[in-house]
């Protein structure tokens, strides 16, 4: 049934014997194959050891939002910032850093042919999503644990301390929402010729609803004397962000693969 | 054949658009403070409304390329973005306009819809550099319906945070104190709304139109004239329309019984 | 002859904005023959494969490939095809085992056929340095690995011993060559060569077919004409 039966010309045992099984037990019926999860998993895994084999992204990313908090002392002419303008010199520097992540975001993929391996495996498109989104998720939780505590060194006025657990929770939808836009975007971008125009152009835009969420509900955090946890109102806003655009992230992102 | 229609469409339109100048100038009530200016936003927010609906429309639209694979949805998609595009600088302008006459300043951050509108601007701005920046057109056109998708269900969502974030300042368009429009107010927006939206759908029609006169006649140079006498084509932004049903092009051989891919055995995706 | 061809092609073209990469475009190969398909740079050679590998989807005429119609059927053959292309699929900061094991998972074949495919084109050795530290030869026989790692039935190689030493050559043989059993599709820009590894040749020319023959009908120079 695979076709291959020539007559009068055995297939070499070693070769075929010992993955017979295996593709017996894969050779799926018609439709689209079986779950996104495990590849998900296989690709996460496949870049996350990328990373830490040969680290780009995440040392570009710290390193750049630890310079633009210099830079925001010296472009403000402030020692020390709180409130809403804090809220917004960490998370606009959070977001640019993020765009560089995303610019990289397929870039092994792209070098090495690699869309044509993930093409022609029997899995869900969308696991690509999962894995890149994910990773992209990891990659800035890990920038975060270097710039939160910078910031917090460098340009805010006051104690973090109390506001941390309701700044996690800002920061944790916030960057569910750039991992999942920023794999869409990166997926558009990488196959066009301006590939690292077309992210910051059209994810920055895109991303404006989730800034707004996320800087109305970090300022009282950030605030002397402030809130310790951030008004409903504002989480609420960046979960259905995060939910509008993952679904329709999950829903699109196979058209981006496919020729 | 995609012109049928609009000459009636021409005509209502022109009506629409006079009817709606003269009860602007004439029958709608001058604002006590601020002057014959005001009434600019009779034009401001039925084209702003005009524009956001049309990007919405405009991701719809590219839904339907998506799923159909047919190119005239990505045609469709890409002319109402264009126009809409057009609108929403003139829609900008307006604003601008209006705010300096009604509150002194160029800009204001506080009308929630004027700055939404703003970033929609900047989001739409980048559809046509992505085209250009794809080459393969069957790709281009899949991925700009992608965006236009993307981005159809950011406007709601932008417009909804951007209010929220607003601080509420400065009166509402729709607030009056009695909390709502005026009957006449009304008459004249509504006259209004309907004028500027015959004028986006015929906007978009000329345009269809007229790139399908351009494609035709491009592919009979082809065929009677062979290609040699056709320019090829440099890298665009637009979508091409290969008209199939010109007949054959020169360069066809007499097609064998094709079968497309959605007929082939074994049931659709 | 019972089994069916392993690929049917009937009118197949496909598009390139207002060009057609591929034109009419007819030929069938039975199950476990070899398919060599001449051409000139930009007759659509490539174009072909992809089709055939689902990678790239046709927009006209009849496409059967393991007797599934493309691209209606496209993940009933997705995973059942091996390409070795220009590109290696390869990602050079990771060592030649940990590669051959993403793929494994990707395409849900066990590890010990990785194990068992590095022994036979004795790569054990090197397995764990990184591919870029790798040589062309040695890289050829990782990408040969992947390429067979989950048993196609179909193989599609294009011009697959560019960067082969002759030892290695020999390695691979029994994986791609015409002991393995498989239907294999091969471009080719070596005439004399690749009609000796023929059993059907097919000519390719700004997307159309200029030559259709089994191999043992033709002569080299009707395929040298094809670059002319």
């Amino acid at each position: 049934m695979t076709g291959a039966a020539t007559p009068g010309q055995p297939p070499t045992a070693g070769a075929r014997a010992g993955a017979g099984g295996a593709a017996a037990a894969r050779d799926r019926g018609p439709g689209r194959p079986a779950g996104a999860l495990r590849p998900a998993l296989a690709l996460l895994r496949k870049d996350l050891l990328l990373e830490r084999r040969a680290p780009e992204s995440v040392p570009a990313m710290v390193l750049f939002t630890c310079t633009t908090f210099v830079l925001f002392h010296f472009g403000l002419g402030r020692n020390a910032v709180e409130g809403s303008l804090a809220a917004g010199v960490l998370l606009v520097t959070l977001l640019l850093a993020a765009i560089l992540g995303i610019n990289r975001l397929f870039v092994a993929e792209q070098a090495e042919g690699g869309f044509d391996a993930v093409l022609l495996a029997p899995i869900d498109r969308t696991a690509v999503f999962v894995a890149k989104a994910a990773a992209l998720l990891v990659f800035l939780v890990l920038v975060e644990l270097v710039a939160v505590p910078a910031f917090a060194l460098l340009l805010l006025e006051g104690s973090i301390w109390r506001s941390l657990p309701g700044l996690v929770a800002v920061l944790a939808l916030l960057d569910v929402g750039l991992a999942v836009v920023g794999a869409v975007v990166s997926a558009l971008a990488i196959r066009t010729r301006a590939r690292d125009l077309i992210v910051p152009m059209v994810a920055l835009p895109l991303l404006v609803p989730a800034l707004i969420g996320a800087a109305r509900a970090a300022a009282p955090l950030l605030a002397t004397g402030g809130a310790s946890w951030p008004s409903a109102r504002w989480l609420l806003v960046l979960g259905l962000y995060d939910l509008v655009f993952g679904l329709l992230a999950y829903a699109v992102f196979d058209f981006l693969l496919e020729d | 054949m995609h012109a049928k229609g609009l000459r009636a469409l021409t005509l209502a339109t022109l009506a629409a658009l006079t009817v709606t100048l003269a009860l602007v100038v004439f029958y709608a009530p001058n604002d006590a403070d601020q002057g014959f200016i005001q009434k600019l936003f009779y034009l401001h927010v039925p084209i702003a409304i005009v524009t956001l609906v049309a990007y919405v429309v405009a991701g719809v639209l590219a839904y339907k390329h998506l799923r159909t694979d047919e190119r005239r949805w990505d045609v469709r998609s890409y002319v109402v973005i264009h126009i809409a595009l057009i609108f929403n600088i003139l829609g900008l302008v307006t604003g601008a306009i209006w705010a300096k006459a009604s509150w002194g300043h160029w800009w204001v951050w506080d009308e929630p819809t004027l700055v939404s509108f703003l970033i929609v601007f900047l989001l739409y701005a980048t559809y046509q550099p992505l085209r250009f920046a794809i080459e393969d057109p069957e790709r281009q056109a899949r991925y700009a319906s992608v965006f236009a998708i993307m981005a159809g269900a950011f406007v709601p969502l932008n417009f909804i945070a951007v209010r929220m974030a607003s601080s509420l300042v400065h009166p509402r368009t729709f607030a009056t104190a009695e909390g709502g429009l005026p009957g006449e107010m009304m008459l004249v927006f509504l006259v209004s709304l309907a004028a500027m939206t015959l004028l986006f759908w015929l906007l978009v029609k000329y345009e269809i139109a007229h790139k399908h006169a351009t494609w035709q006649l491009r592919a009979l140079r082809r065929r009677l004239l062979g290609d040699d006498a056709v320019a090829p084509l440099g890298r665009s932004a637009a979508p091409a329309i290969v008209p199939e049903a010109v007949g054959r092009r020169a360069d066809a051989p007499a097609p064998a019984p094709s079968i497309s891919p959605s007929d082939a055995p074994g049931a659709a995706r | 002859m019972d089994a069916p061809p392993a690929i049917e092609l009937r009118g197949v073209s496909r598009r390139y904005g207002e060009r057609l990469a591929l034109a009419d475009v007819s030929v069938t190969v039975p199950a476990g023959a070899t398919l060599v398909v001449f051409g000139p740079n930009g007759a659509g050679k490539s174009t072909l494969l992809r089709v055939l590998a689902t990678l790239l989807r046709p927009h006209g005429g009849a496409t059967v490939v393991l007797g599934e119609p493309l691209p209606a059927r496209q993940w009933a053959v997705r995973g059942r095809v091996g390409l070795l292309a220009h590109d290696a699929l390869l990602y050079r900061d990771l060592s030649a085992r940990e590669n051959l094991r993403f793929h494994a998972r990707l395409h849900g074949v066990p590890e010990r056929r990785v194990e068992e495919l590095l022994d036979r084109v004795e790569l054990r050795g090197r397995a764990d340095d990184p591919v870029r530290t790798l040589s062309r030869g040695l890289l050829q026989r990782v990408a040969v690995c992947r390429a067979v790692l989950h048993d196609p039935p179909l193989l599609l190689l294009d011009e697959p011993r560019a960067n082969l030493d002759p030892a290695a050559a020999a390695l691979i043989e029994p994986l791609i060559g015409r002991a393995s059993g498989r239907t294999r599709v091969i471009t080719s820009h070596d005439p004399a060569g690749g009609l000796a590894e023929a059993d059907l040749a097919l000519g390719l020319r700004g997307g159309r077919v200029a030559l259709r023959a089994p191999a043992a009908e033709i002569d080299v120079r009707a395929v040298e004409e094809l670059y002319a």
